[in-house]
């Protein structure tokens, strides 16, 4: 999984129908230390996140594992909403 | 799988039901001289490994297996603890 922050919304009134009533947001990968490294990905928020949080992000087919995403085409989710980061180094 | 350390850990409060118990660690993947390669990642950890060991990981839904038969959302987990590796 990433980390990641929030950086924006995403609004798309035509898409998947099975994308219906998801919300879209723009993360940023973050590396430990909470510096922007990388990409902006749009992920599915699963845990009421908004702008500004840092999170954490599941990639690949393991996104539609993630509350209410079964059968989702959808390839990021955010799954948890990160309070600490402890790098031992 | 892939050889990387173990360099810190990630808590959260509030998060997908199914990762509630499982222990969020940060790992650095190593090269072959055992040095950092690429971006550290988090990955679930189903051994108990801990801060500094060398362990290996598996990527993609994989890294649920070892909670069948919940399936939490990962696509990263430590599934082994390193005792010593060695290249020919």
């Amino acid at each position: 999984m990433l980390l990641a922050k929030i950086v924006g919304t995403v609004v798309a009134t035509r898409k998947d129908p099975r994308l219906d009533s998801t919300k879209l947001l723009v993360v940023r990968a973050v590396d430990p230390k909470g510096k922007a490294d990388g990409a902006y990905i749009v992920a599915v928020d699963t845990v009421d996140s908004g702008v500004g949080e840092t999170v954490l992000v599941v990639s690949g087919s393991s996104a539609r594992m993630a509350s209410g995403l079964k059968d989702c085409p959808v390839d990021a989710a955010i799954v948890g909403v990160i309070d600490s980061v402890d790098v031992h180094e | 799988m892939q050889i990387a350390r173990v360099i810190g850990e990630v808590v959260a409060t509030r998060k997908d039901e199914n990762l509630t118990g499982l222990k969020l660690l940060i790992v650095q993947p190593l090269n072959a001289d055992r040095q950092p390669a690429g971006k550290p990642l988090v990955a679930v950890d189903a051994v108990g490994a801990g801060a500094g060991e060398h362990v290996f990981f598996v990527r993609g839904k994989e890294a649920s297996f070892p909670y069948w038969p919940e399936e939490p959302p990962v696509d990263a987990g430590i599934v082994g603890i390193i005792d010593h590796w060695d290249l020919g």
